[in-house]
């Protein structure tokens, strides 16, 4: 545990997410809805493919690519075929159901029930052409860096996934 | 059933069996979030993360952790309730 002050420990995390994918979407959110549990001030601040996540459109279909993924074993060039994406994602999802992991709206839920903040970024938004209405109503507020610099900057434990 | 070897009579048992971390972790959360002070939660699990994250989120809420029993496949561990946050 990263300390401040002498034997203090901090008590804010910041997690900036994003990734779209499936594999990158639930180490935030679990460290994300463990942190609140712990006790501590949680924010998530989703910006670029990391929108998808919290995208109405979206938040179902996240996917896992084999094709620039080294923890796949398959050549990128086989990755590459029409099907391998989809396949992998649904040999993912049945894997994750069978040791009864939370879907992605299940665990954006359960963080959102313990506490964690959902903040959207701006320029993402505008860049995707998404509106307000466009993201599930967790979402907190559209913020931007200044806001997000803001939060982290008061001693905070920062990771960026 | 074989009887407990230790331990007190928990208030609330939280049935955390089959999940992953962090489910156990969010499930004595929601538990001690109503639970009242002195009372005694029993958490069950199978992750075998659970009990140094139980040890952990002890330590950060300043609860306590007054026993550890080990079943045949799972494990329960018993907190009590010292003081709550929010």
């Amino acid at each position: 545990m990263p300390t401040s002050k002498e034997g203090e420990k901090r008590n804010k995390m910041v997690i900036i997410c994003s990734k779209g994918s499936l594999d990158m979407a639930y180490p935030p959110l679990m460290l994300a809805t463990t942190g609140a549990a712990m006790g501590m001030e949680v924010h998530l601040y989703f910006t670029f493919w990391g929108i998808n996540m919290i995208s109405k459109k979206t938040i179902d279909s996240l996917k896992i690519s084999p094709v620039g993924n080294p923890g796949i074993p398959m050549p990128n060039i086989l990755g590459m075929l029409p099907g391998m994406t989809s396949m992998l994602t649904s040999m993912m999802q049945k894997k994750m159901e069978k040791i009864k992991m939370p879907s992605i709206r299940e665990m954006i839920k359960t963080a959102k029930e313990s506490g964690v903040k959902f903040h959207a970024c701006s320029p993402t938004l505008d860049m995707m052409g998404l509106k307000r209405e466009d993201l599930i109503p967790e979402v907190d507020d559209i913020i931007g860096a200044a806001t997000y610099l803001e939060l982290a900057s008061e001693d905070a434990i920062t990771l960026f996934v | 059933m074989a009887s407990p070897p230790s331990g007190v009579k928990p208030t609330t048992i939280v049935d955390s069996r089959g999940t992953m971390c962090p489910g156990p972790i969010t499930d004595l959360f929601r538990a001690y979030r109503n639970a009242n002070i002195g009372d005694v939660i029993e958490l069950l699990a199978t992750d075998p993360a659970a009990k140094s994250d139980t040890e952990a989120w002890t330590k950060r809420s300043r609860n306590e952790i007054i026993a550890v029993i080990d079943e045949k496949d799972y494990i329960r561990i018993q907190i009590r309730v010292l003081k709550k946050g929010k």
